[in-house]
């Protein structure tokens, strides 16, 4: 899918995000480098915890370094090193290089803001284009997100819109200045089961349509799994596995993805099925464990796992095809260890 | 790249630094202050500023030295007036037993001068005295009794009948929450300081009953508070949880509500002794609160009325720094508080 | 209207819970909102009912009208022998007590001001601890719902994770030992990983205690896997009654088969990706408003098979197989939809 010789429009290298709190240094996100092209859709799935919406907003730049957080590492958008930009600099990228569609369409609109402001106000400030110009892209954009009787939607307040409207506006605000990168962060948790649905086929066939980028976080593997062409699995800050999303999902090599998708309850299994539940809890990123971090948890953890990290390597046979990645010490469908994970702590 | 990074440290001043500019800071405030307060060169108007600034720039200095000598920053300020709330609390509880001025009896008060000047630390009066011969630093000290004294009291009262009328109220609604919303909303409408004339025309000038009528000034609002909180929690999911337990009204405004209103009631309650100390004064300024000669700090003011302030500013101003100095710290104990305990700013 | 009768009552069965035409109705500033219309529903001594629905449809409201909490705005409960409505207020908190409620949010269930040994143990208190010893009695609660007392015991809520907060709610409701559970979302806002713990706490819990159990969420696989019948509602009203074993397959209803179709799955990547307009479903839908449901079946606004007949008269459930009730107009089986109920398809983990 990436030729080699044009840069990917997204570039994430050793990316760490750590939050300096009273408990000390929490390192949300540890170390976490990807690709992302035109066209493609790149899956972050994991618990709460595991820093993929902070992922996310770093990627973004609206996290980035200040008193309270430090970001190291770099993130290239289109070119552009987002965290080595100005303030200014960066804003100018939101928009028309990068958008973001969040969790809750309730708290991402301004309650006291029609949607047509919304829309024209981002339009008018990136485009520069005038009032009525405005109007018609934003009805335009309305109509493309599917939302019916546009024109009489932009007088209206987002309260007087059903969640799943609110989300299409959302998505529509996002869309206004034709992004090449869109990242949607949860854009569907606070939706109902149906409307879920509506919602990512929405995004799914806007990619498609327009040849976007699109970095979908979410902690529902189910929707990640139909949804994208790549899967980057993280647990307690870091990667633990990657590659093309249908073999990750059919045959995982992380004990962790095995177990996560092991613990849902699958329409498939007869009523009252045992779940093989992951014990313990995620975690405290104040304080996480030595070595790999799933190791506490983890079925196949042995000696080695608690004091060395493991590192993310190619899967040998499908690697260079699928650039099928697991940082593990003992993964799920090989019996040796990998070669060039060791590394002292 | 496995091992953490260092996290680069965004302090650029060192300690020795810190501790140096800020003692100097600290020296050069104070002898201004000093200077301005002391100096007759200039206007009345120009050495208000310098000492202001002076001031400010001790405080700032007194915040490097501490950051210095922590290692992070300090609230100077909050902990400068909590050492204020313990020197005033403290005086005024133990001032019979201070080696104190005469404070209120006149008659003994005639052997002294009258308008004696401030004489400093070690005088017989530090302060000075007033036209009845009356030691000014006893004065304050015992009018903090009183006034404080006051201002407890009625908030004491105002936050139980307050606190436990707005948590029923809130909590069992309908036609009582309906009673208890006029009710207070009436007491809130009479502007506070014609009730306060009217109380004090009607009932006798003691502590007593000058409690009793500040604490009507804290209730409606201490019901309004406990009432929105009661509301909040009541529609929390642990309550009908426990309801779902089967527990009774009681029980549940007791262990469920109770626990969950009284921080941001207490919060507020903080606030309030500041409010009436205030009002206390304004009462007794006006001759309406406590009579002379027992001091408080209101009357104490009024002492400079009719041209004596012109001549002798001490009179007013030793007063008048205790009240703002103590107002000004309960202040900010009760904004502490109400960060710290009000459930809408830091949701449990 | 959408979905009423009570064809599906097993009248002939000694029941633990038989609820009767309840109806759940708030006053608005703008009318009423009709959360729960004439829902029927009972539950056998050990059973698991599953409620499936999403936001709006009424089965919170149910759950806590089934509770009295708030009672209903009519229709009747019968918990047992005792009928609930219309009991004294002493009376129904002890009855109340023989029910018990798990909620969705366990951190927000917990009382933040109490510790852990003082929240289990809240409803012994209120009800007298009969020969039970405190001590003791705290730590085996503790220890049966899979918590170590020693850590968790002197802690209060906001200092454990989700999971383990919903392990003390659930410990809580068991304490007092009751007949009936409801469960409303209990899972919906733990994680994954964590959930899976908290659905075979809940099974272990039924089988050990004998309980049963009501189950409500919006979750299609969550609900197939502990229940052993399942309710559908749409909009205050029931859709479907139907066995949960091979409910994918089974199931008629035109809303119930939406819920399926929707649930996120490695076999959207296999629909070619179309344009928004001609996406299956991508057109939005608004969901009616519980203010003013539509006439007749509720769900015609949103169905594909909806006629004339669908707007002027409600359906009624119907048996139309073994154990399967359905209240639609146009229950038609060749809409078994095969790519949508194949399993395998809906499927994302391999078969060992």
């Amino acid at each position: 899918m990436t030729t080699p010789s044009v840069p990917d429009l997204l570039e994430v290298t050793d990316l760490r995000t750590v939050f300096h709190t009273a408990r000390g240094d929490v390192r949300a996100v540890d170390g976490v480098s990807f690709r992302l092209a035109a066209g493609e859709t790149l899956g972050l799935v994991g618990e709460s915890g595991s820093g993929k919406s902070v992922l996310g907003r770093t990627v973004m730049g609206l996290i980035s370094s200040g008193p309270t957080t430090t970001v190291t590492g770099s993130v290239r958008i289109g070119g552009h090193d987002v965290h080595a930009l100005k303030p200014s600099a960066r804003r100018r990228l939101w928009g028309p290089e990068v958008a973001m569609v969040f969790q809750d369409p309730m708290t991402s609109l301004n309650p006291v803001k029609r949607v047509g402001t919304h829309l024209t106000e981002t339009l008018r400030r990136h485009l520069h284009c005038s009032r009525t110009e405005a109007t018609e892209r934003a009805v335009d954009l309305l109509r493309q997100v599917g939302i019916p009787e546009p024109a009489r939607r932009l007088r209206q307040y987002p309260h007087e819109l059903s969640g799943g409207m609110r989300q299409r506006v959302v998505i529509a605000t996002a869309l206004a200045c034709d992004p090449r990168l869109l990242i949607a962060d949860e854009p569907t948790t606070a939706l109902d089961v149906t409307v879920q649905k509506q919602i990512l086929d929405l995004l799914g066939s806007l990619v498609a349509e327009r040849d976007m980028a699109m970095l979908l976080v979410s902690h529902d593997l189910g929707a990640v799994a139909g949804r994208t062409d790549r899967v980057q699995v993280m647990y307690a800050g870091r990667t633990v596995e990657s590659g093309a999303t249908r073999p990750v999902f059919a045959a995982p090599e992380h004990p962790y993805t095995e177990a996560l998708l092991a613990s849902i309850p699958n329409l498939a299994h007869p009523p009252h099925t045992v779940l093989r539940a992951i014990e313990g809890n995620p975690p405290d990123m104040a304080r996480p464990p030595l070595g790999c971090r799933f190791a506490p948890r983890c079925g196949r953890a042995a000696a080695g796992c608690t004091d060395e990290l493991p590192l993310l390597v190619g899967v040998p046979g499908s690697a260079g095809v699928t650039g099928r990645e697991v940082a593990c010490h003992h993964p799920v469908g090989l019996s040796a260890p990998l070669e060039g994970n060791r590394h002292g702590r | 790249m496995l091992a953490p990074e260092p996290i680069a440290v965004r302090r650029r001043d060192t300690r020795p630094v810190l501790l140096l500019t800020g003692a100097l800071l600290l020296a050069l405030g104070l002898a201004v202050a000093g200077w301005a307060a002391g100096t007759t060169v200039l206007v009345t108007l120009v050495r208000m500023l310098v000492l202001v600034a002076g001031i400010l720039a001790a405080i700032a200095g007194l915040g490097r030295v501490a950051r210095g000598v922590r290692g992070k920053p300090v609230d100077v300020v909050f902990w400068l007036g909590m050492t204020w709330l313990v020197l005033i609390l403290g005086a005024a509880a133990l001032a019979p037993l201070l080696p104190l001025g005469n404070a209120d009896d006149s008659v003994a008060g005639l052997t002294s001068p009258i308008f004696a000047a401030p004489g400093g630390i070690g005088a017989e009066h530090p302060l000075g005295t007033n036209n009845y011969g009356l030691d000014v630093l006893a004065r304050a000290v015992f009018g903090a009794r009183t006034s404080i004294l006051v201002a407890l009291m009625a908030v004491l009262i105002g936050t139980t009948v307050g606190g436990l009328v707005g948590m029923v109220s809130g909590f069992v609604r309908g036609t009582t929450d309906r009673i208890v919303g006029i009710l207070s909303n009436a007491l809130l409408a009479v502007p506070p300081l014609i009730l306060l004339i009217a109380l004090g025309t009607v009932l006798d000038p003691s502590i007593r009953s000058i409690a009793f009528a500040l604490s009507l000034l804290t209730i409606p609002s201490m019901v309004r508070l406990a009432r929105a909180n009661t509301i909040t929690v009541a529609e929390r999911e642990f309550v009908l949880a426990a309801r779902a337990l089967g527990a009774g009204r009681v029980r549940l405004l007791l262990r469920e509500v109770l626990p969950n209103v009284v921080l941001p009631v207490l919060s507020l309650a903080v606030v309030m002794i500041s409010v009436l100390v205030v009002a206390e004064a304004s009462l007794s300024f006006l001759g309406i609160g406590i009579e002379q000669p027992a001091p408080t700090w209101g009357n104490m003011i009024a002492e400079g009325q009719g041209g004596v302030m012109e001549d002798h500013p001490y009179i007013v101003v030793v007063p008048g720094i205790c009240l703002f100095l103590t107002v000004f710290s309960f202040n900010l104990l009760g904004e502490k508080a109400q960060k710290r305990w009000d459930p809408r700013a830091a949701k449990l | 209207m959408a979905g009423s009768g009570t064809a599906h009552l097993r009248t002939d069965r000694e029941r633990s819970l038989v609820v009767d035409d309840l109806v759940v109705e708030f006053p608005v500033t703008h009318g009423t909102v009709h959360a729960v219309s004439g829902l029927n529903l009972d539950l056998l001594p050990g059973e698991t009912l599953g409620i499936l629905g999403e936001s709006g449809c009424g089965k919170s409201s149910a759950g806590r009208a089934v509770m009295q909490l708030p009672p209903p705005t009519s229709g009747s409960v019968h918990l047992g022998e005792v009928e609930l409505t219309g009991l004294k207020a002493r009376e129904m908190r002890r009855a109340r007590a023989r029910m018990q409620l798990v909620l969705q949010d366990p951190v927000s269930a917990l009382n933040p001001r109490r510790k852990v040994k003082d929240l289990v143990v809240e409803g012994l208190e209120i009800w007298g601890w009969a020969e039970r010893r405190r001590d003791t009695f705290v730590d085996e609660l503790l220890t049966s719902v899979g918590l170590d007392p020693e850590s968790v015991r002197e802690k209060r809520p906001h200092e454990l994770s989700g999971g383990q907060c919903q392990r003390v709610c659930i410990a809580r409701a068991l304490a007092l030992d009751p007949e009936v559970l409801i469960c409303d979302e209990p899972v919906s806002s733990l994680d994954v990983s964590v959930q899976a713990q908290i659905l075979n706490l809940l099974e272990q819990a039924r089988e050990r205690y004998g309980l049963s159990m009501v189950f409500i969420a919006h979750d299609v696989a969550v609900v197939k896997n502990i229940s052993d019948r399942v309710l559908v509602m749409y909009l205050g009203k029931t859709c479907e009654v139907l066995p949960s074993d091979g409910l994918e397959r089974n199931a008629l209803h035109p809303y119930t088969r939406l819920l399926l179709a929707s649930v996120p799955s490695e076999a959207d990547a296999d629909r070619a990706p179309a344009g928004v307009e001609a996406a299956p479903g991508s057109k939005a839908v608004e969901l009616p408003s519980p203010l003013d449901p539509p006439s007749g079946c509720r769900f015609r606004t949103r169905c594909p098979l909806a006629t004339d007949r669908c707007a002027a008269e409600e359906p009624r459930l119907r048996e139309l197989r073994p154990g399967q009730f359905v209240a639609c107009h146009h229950p038609d089986p060749t809409l078994a939809d095969p790519t949508l109920a194949d399993p395998t398809l809906a499927d994302p983990t391999p078969e060992e």
